[in-house]
């Protein structure tokens, strides 16, 4: 398979009055054309960072890339100046944000708001480019998309704004969509419908999605691979069925332990994972996981796990999967 | 990889205590404030100023020999010597002298009237912001007629009816220099009281004494002092414009407006009778700005550009 | 049903704001009991008035009409010294862990208001029953001191429960408190809160949109959309038996982590989006997305009925 995003030992600090706080701790991961793949963490574990990372959206400074590549279809996004990356983002990655509101602009209409890229990417005409934006609406199922293209954000309820900001995400046909927490600032009818778009719209168009959330009920609806990150690094991957059938890591386990199933019982308990996540101002030496595992040794203080391979398909970093340790995982 | 024995593997209990345990170090509210000020040079710098200019004008004409209103004619009008540091005026009075006492009458008109804007504007903005509605309509509305009156007009009413001094001139500044600070302190208030932390208070029971001096106030004072800081210089330059047009403290008291003034027309012949009180005024209306700039940047980082 | 059983009366609730000249009717009209000691979760979309409901109940908000009864006494009507007296009966836990603390007062003070304000303890007994609160929620109480920012959300949450149990309440209106939280904290929450309901005998009203939390919380569940309720029923039969024609589209929209159950499910997607609640629609408000919709539903406001034993809805469906 064609690998159209591929991420090496990437390193990214944030310079606070504390001191380095290392945000993302050499993460490894990669994303195969027309392959939606979810990034899954608690907040703080660096799954957003990353994502910005990719379109280099981190305020530099106080971040810092401190080390590593972003292959984007080969090409080091690292390495990208200013004015490369303007002509990469919107036209060959697009993004969703968490909330459309702050990330539409107020004072232009949606309609100029989708045409800048075209007009600006593809050299677009302005009569062309309106009609274009016009499909574009209609495509994420906006009604009435004649009257819409000369609206402001403001006259738009939440469901069609984040439709809005797809369609300007879409506008260029980009290769790769990140989507930031898509759905997670919407109503649950609403959400149903979003993510109903996201996934037709992905298996009409073949782009890669990138799906940063924490609600696993969306992982398992509209993806096929999964990342799972904790305290800035990945720690299990593999694909929605491992991940869900198969988890290996203790915290992987523990996220999916820790969420109610509306489809089964309410007798069986829930088992949170108990304490919080390292202050990465300070990153524990060994595996960042320790201090809240249930079956964490000796060699977990000290040293950190790699990530290693399960199956062809599922890789996970944890000491239970040394030989040393079979017997009691 | 090193090696790895079998006792690397034993199992450890984890103490979910220490999983909670907060690692950075304790930091208020104020001290981080301090924190990010002591990083802005200019604003310390201001700050070091300010604190001089008050030690000074407190201690330097009690140690100084010479007084504000002693005239000498036959010395009148020398140029800075070591005897006169800064010069004297056309009576023959020290001008360093007079600068110092002047510095006097500038800093309590300047605190003065802050002090006094923020009573008035604290507690009126306050009632105003928190009690919301007809009460806010009506508070807001006299404030907005009274800041309509144009203030020299207030001031020359002022000047016919009281003595010309110190007092009157804070009155004049006051009376309407209260505004401003209403209208922040209402702004802050009305939208802190919609915050869930005031909800909380009040579904335990607070009542608006509580609500307004442990939960809202305390909220809104990052802001507060932010204006407070700025209110002083323009007191400050309200004073010695007053007293430059000859609306101000009469002689013999010194203030930098009047010494301005009777300078001005001496300033191709004597220019340090203009140039040290021009100075002061400029660096210290400069620094309280820069101060306050400065504060406002620690108070609320998100402000900075 | 024992009358004597409820905690909780309300009985035709209404909460109208007015914004211009408009009346924006958040609560319009829904009456309902909570049982000594149980958990009635509330949930809906946002704008249908679940978040003003808990408020109105409180008298955090003042009632437009109706009542609400506190162990068969109406909290209405009280002056500001009988109601004072009545919160430290009823509590609220709220949903923004970033918001609901005061940034200015460090944990001590903000559990500890509770405690001056009712004057239960003052001085080292003051300082004992906080460090008692604190540990109660399984903080450390050695942080008394550090201020609300040092923490994390969910300490942060359990500091919010840790002052609502300050004054013993009886019954807490929890208004989305996981909402905030990432998953893996969520539990520990609701958790937390079922541990204390069995030690203390607490009655929860439990406001969230999270359907899948409330199911497992809750003993009895009421659906409410733009100001209406439109069901109360059984936690287990409103979710195996769904009524309503919206709380059956709610259920389906929810996904559930299960790749295996997610590609085998249709699932019903309502369509546009939730009208206004400052001009809904005529009739039954749900009737512009409802896939079952009538000509009756614009004609005429559904009645509130059991339709079967313990299960109300209000849908023109069941009438």
């Amino acid at each position: 398979m064609e690998r159209i995003l591929d991420v090496k030992d990437l390193h990214v600090s944030f310079h606070t009055y504390a001191g380095e706080v290392k945000a993302v701790r050499g993460v490894n991961f990669h994303v195969n054309r027309g392959e939606a793949v979810a990034i899954v963490g608690e907040s703080g574990c660096g799954k957003s960072v990353t994502a910005q990372t990719l379109m280099k959206l981190i305020p530099m400074p106080p971040g810092e890339i401190k080390k590593g590549q972003i292959l984007f279809n080969g090409d080091d996004i690292v390495k990208k100046s200013k004015k490369e990356m303007e002509s990469i983002r919107g036209k060959d990655i697009g993004m969703i944000f968490q909330d459309p509101m702050t990330s539409l602009n107020p004072t232009m209409t949606i309609g100029s708001q989708i045409t800048e890229g075209l007009i600006k990417h593809q050299n677009m005409s302005k009569a062309a480019a309106r009609d274009r934006a016009i499909e574009l609406l209609t495509m994420v199922g906006i009604p009435q998309p004649e009257r819409r293209v000369e609206q402001y954000p403001h006259e738009f309820s939440g469901g069609m704004r984040q439709r809005a900001m797809i369609a300007i995400a879409l506008a260029c046909s980009p290769k790769l969509l990140i989507a930031d927490e898509p759905t997670t600032a919407l109503d649950v009818t609403i959400q149903a419908q979003i993510l109903d778009l996201m996934k037709e719209l992905q298996k009409k168009t073949g782009t890669s999605i990138i799906l940063i959330t924490h609600d696993l009920g969306v992982v398992a609806e509209m993806c096929d691979r999964v990342i799972v990150m904790y305290a800035g690094k990945v720690i299990e991957t593999g694909t929605v069925d491992d991940i869900f059938y198969n988890p290996q890591h203790p915290y992987t386990k523990g996220l999916l332990r820790s969420v109610p199933r509306l489809d089964l019982n309410r007798d069986e308990p829930l088992t949170p994972i108990f304490g919080t996540p390292p202050d990465l101002l300070r990153p524990p030496v060994g595996c960042g996981f320790t201090a809240r595992c249930e079956s964490a040794m000796r060699v977990c203080q000290e040293i950190d796990p790699e990530l290693n391979d399960i199956s062809t398909t599922q890789r996970a970093a944890c000491w239970l999967q040394h030989p040393l340790a079979q017997n009691r995982a | 990889m090193q090696n790895l024995t079998k006792e690397h593997f034993e199992p450890i209990s984890v103490d979910l205590r220490q999983a909670e345990a907060i690692k950075r170090p304790s930091l208020s509210f104020w001290s981080d404030v301090w924190r990010r000020m002591r990083m802005n040079k200019v604003a310390m710098a201001s700050m070091i100023f300010i604190v001089a200019l008050i030690v000074c004008a407190i201690v330097v004409p009690w140690l100084t020999p010479q007084d504000y209103f002693t005239t000498d004619l036959a010395g009148k009008n020398k140029k800075p010597s070591a005897e006169h540091w800064f010069g004297t005026d056309d009576l023959g009075r020290d001008v360093f002298e007079r600068i110092w006492y002047g510095a006097r009458i500038s800093l309590q008109v300047g605190l003065a009237a802050a002090f006094i804007d923020l009573i008035i504007g604290v507690i009126w903005g306050g009632l105003a912001g928190f009690y919301g509605g007809r009460v806010d309509e009506i508070m807001m509305r006299i404030a907005d007629i009274l800041f309509a009156i144009p203030y020299l007009l207030v001031v020359i009413l002022l000047m016919v009816v009281l003595e010309p001094g110190v007092g009157t001139i804070i009155i004049a500044l006051t009376i309407t220099g209260w505004i401003g600070m209403a209208r922040i302190v209402r702004g802050q208030i009305l939208q802190l009281k919609n915050q869930e932390f005031v909800l909380a208070a009040r579904s335990l029971g607070a009542d608006a004494n509580r609500l307004i001096f442990k939960h809202l106030i305390p909220n809104a004072l990052g802001p507060i002092i932010v204006t407070l800081s700025l209110t002083v210089p323009s007191a400050i330059f309200a004073e010695s414009f007053l007293s430059f047009i000859g609306l101000g403290v009469s002689a013999p008291i010194a203030s930098w407006g009047t010494m301005s003034n009777e300078g001005l027309p001496a300033m191709k012949y004597y220019p340090w009778r203009l140039t040290f009180p021009a100075i002061f005024i400029s660096m210290t209306i400069l620094a309280f700005n820069l101060f306050g700039d400065g504060l406002r940047d620690a108070v609320d980082p998100r402000l900075r550009k | 049903m024992d009358k004597r059983d409820n905690l909780i009366e309300v009985r035709n609730l209404k909460k109208f704001f007015s914004i211009g000249d408009n009346t924006l009717k958040a609560v319009n009209d829904i009456s309902f009991e909570i049982k000594r000691g149980e958990t009635l979760g509330v949930v809906g979309e946002s704008g249908c008035g679940k978040s003003t409901a808990g408020r109105t109940i409180l008298r955090l908000y003042d009632a437009t009409e109706g009542d609400v009864l506190f162990e068969g006494k109406s909290i209405m009507n009280l002056n500001q010294q009988e109601m004072k007296a009545m919160r430290r009966n009823m509590q609220m836990i709220f949903q923004d862990p970033y918001a609901s603390l005061n940034p200015r007062m460090t944990v001590g003070d903000i559990i500890g208001e509770a405690l001056d304000i009712h004057g239960l303890a003052t001085g080292q007994k003051r300082k004992e029953r906080i460090q008692e609160l604190l540990s109660l929620v399984s903080l450390n109480p050695e942080h008394m001191n550090r201020f609300p920012h040092e923490f994390s959300g969910g300490q942060r949450q359990r500091i919010g429960i840790a002052r609502a149990l300050a004054v013993e309440p009886k019954f807490i209106v929890c208004d989305e408190p996981i909402s905030a939280l990432d998953v893996s904290v969520q539990a520990q929450v609701v958790n937390l809160l079922e541990q204390l309901q069995e030690k203390m005998g607490l009655t929860y009203m439990f406001i969230a949109h999270d359907l899948s939390m409330v199911k497992y919380i809750s003993d009895r569940v009421a659906v409410m959309y733009l100001g209406k309720m439109v069901e109360l029923a059984e936690s287990d039969a409103l979710y195996e038996k769904p009524l309503h024609p919206y709380t059956q589209a709610l259920l389906s929209a929810i996904p559930i982590p299960d790749p295996e159950v997610e590609r085998n499910r249709e699932r019903i997607v309502l369509q546009g989006d939730v009208p206004s609640p400052m001009n809904p629609p005529s009739g039954c408000h749900f009737r512009t997305r409802c896939p079952k919709a009538m000509p009756e539903c614009a004609a005429s406001v559904p009645v509130w009925k059991e339709v079967e034993p313990g299960h109300f809805a209000a849908c023109h469906l069941y009438n």
